[in-house]
C-alpha cells in the first residue's frame, strides 16, 4: 500500500497496534516516536489500513470474563447448504450473538455454522440459546452447545510472525 | 463501574476515530474531559478488564486464521494446553465440554504457515487437530454491549 512509512516501520507500526495504543492524550505520537516516523505519517498509514479492510474493528478492546461476563457458548449447527447463508445472517443479526461463521463439515464434525453467545452466567446463556433456535425454527435441525468451561489464554492474534501487510 | 464507563464501552468498542488525540474525541462525543475518559481506562486496565484499545484485524486480511479442535484424554488436559498455549500463532484457547474438548483459534501470516503448525501439534501431542477455516463471516463484530441497553442476555 501506498505509505510514507518504510517496510521495516509498518512491520513495527503493526505489532505496536496489535497491543493497542497507550493511554495517553497523544498516542500515535508515541508510535511515531518508537519508528522514527512523525504522528502525521502512522495516523494516515493506520487510516490507510483501516479503509482498506484491515481492521475488524477499532476500539476498546475489553477482557470480557473481567467484567462479570462468565458463561460463553459455541452453539453450532448442521444447515441445510441451500439456506445456511440466509439461516446465518439472520443469526448473525440476533440479539446476544457475538459471532455468526460458517466453517466446513468434517468426516466426524457434522456441524457448519457456528454462533458465540455470551452472558452473566450459564442458565441465561442457554435460555437464550433455546429462544434462538425457536424463534429461527431451528430446534429440529441437529445443533449441539458446547460450553466452555475453562480460559488457557485470550489475547489478540498475532499474524506478523513473517509476513507483512 | 459507572454510567460514563458503561456508556464508553457501549459506544467505544467499535468505531472509534482514528484521530490525533482519539481519547479527546471520544470525551467530545460522550459530554466529558479526556481525563474522564483517561481515568477510567486506566481503571479497567488496573482491574484486568481492558485487553487494548486500538484494532481488531480482519483475519481474512491481516493473514490467515483458523480454528481448531482437539479431543484430548481428560488426563492430559493440562498438559496439552500448555503445548498448544506456547505457540506463539495460538490465540482464545478454551476448554469446552465435548469430546472434541480443547478448542483454540490459529493465526499466523498465510495459510501454508497454519498448515505447518498444525503439523507440529500433531507431531507434539500426538492428536489430530480438526480444522475448521472460516468460510463466511454473517456478522459485524460490534464487540460487547454492557450498558443500559445490553444485549447481554444476564
Amino acid at each position: 500500500m501506498n505509505s510514507a512509512l518504510s517496510i521495516a516501520q509498518q512491520q513495527q507500526l503493526r505489532r505496536m497496534l496489535e497491543n493497542g495504543l497507550a493511554l495517553t492524550s497523544r498516542p500515535y505520537q508515541v508510535f511515531a516516536e518508537q519508528i522514527n516516523s512523525t504522528e502525521q505519517a502512522v495516523i494516515e498509514h493506520v487510516q490507510g489500513l483501516e479503509e482498506q479492510g484491515f481492521f475488524r474493528r477499532f476500539g476498546i478492546v475489553v477482557k470480557h470474563r473481567a467484567l462479570g461476563i462468565n458463561a460463553n457458548v459455541m452453539l453450532v449447527m448442521d444447515i441445510e447448504d441451500e439456506r445456511v447463508h440466509q439461516v446465518g445472517e439472520a443469526l448473525g443479526e440476533a440479539p446476544g450473538v457475538n459471532l455468526c461463521y460458517r466453517r466446513p463439515r468434517r468426516p466426524d464434525w457434522p456441524y457448519n455454522l457456528f454462533c458465540m453467545v455470551h452472558g452473566r452466567d450459564r442458565q441465561a446463556v442457554e435460555a437464550h440459546v433455546i429462544e434462538l433456535l425457536q424463534q429461527h425454527n431451528l430446534q429440529q435441525r441437529p445443533h449441539h452447545l458446547l460450553f466452555s468451561t475453562r480460559a488457557f489464554k485470550q489475547r489478540g492474534g498475532r499474524y506478523n510472525q513473517t509476513g507483512t501487510i | 463501574m459507572d454510567d460514563l464507563c458503561l456508556r464508553m464501552l457501549d459506544r467505544f468498542q467499535h468505531d472509534l476515530p482514528i484521530c490525533a488525540a482519539p481519547y479527546q474525541a471520544m470525551a467530545d462525543e460522550l459530554g466529558c474531559t479526556e481525563d474522564d475518559i483517561l481515568q477510567r481506562l486506566t481503571l479497567l486496565n488496573q482491574r484486568k478488564a481492558l485487553s487494548r484499545v486500538g484494532p481488531v484485524f480482519e483475519h481474512s486480511r491481516a493473514g490467515a486464521s483458523t480454528l481448531v479442535a482437539l479431543a484430548v484424554p481428560e488426563a492430559r488436559i493440562e498438559e496439552v494446553a500448555a503445548q498448544i498455549n506456547a505457540f506463539d500463532e495460538v490465540n482464545h484457547n478454551y476448554l469446552r465440554e465435548h469430546n472434541w474438548n480443547l478448542w483454540f483459534v490459529l493465526t499466523g501470516p498465510s495459510r501454508e504457515h497454519l498448515d505447518q503448525t498444525l503439523e507440529k501439534i500433531e507431531q507434539l501431542t500426538g492428536l489430530t487437530p480438526l480444522d475448521l477455516p472460516m468460510l463466511t463471516a454473517y456478522q459485524i463484530d460490534l464487540g460487547f454491549a454492557l450498558g443500559k441497553n445490553s444485549q447481554v442476555p444476564t
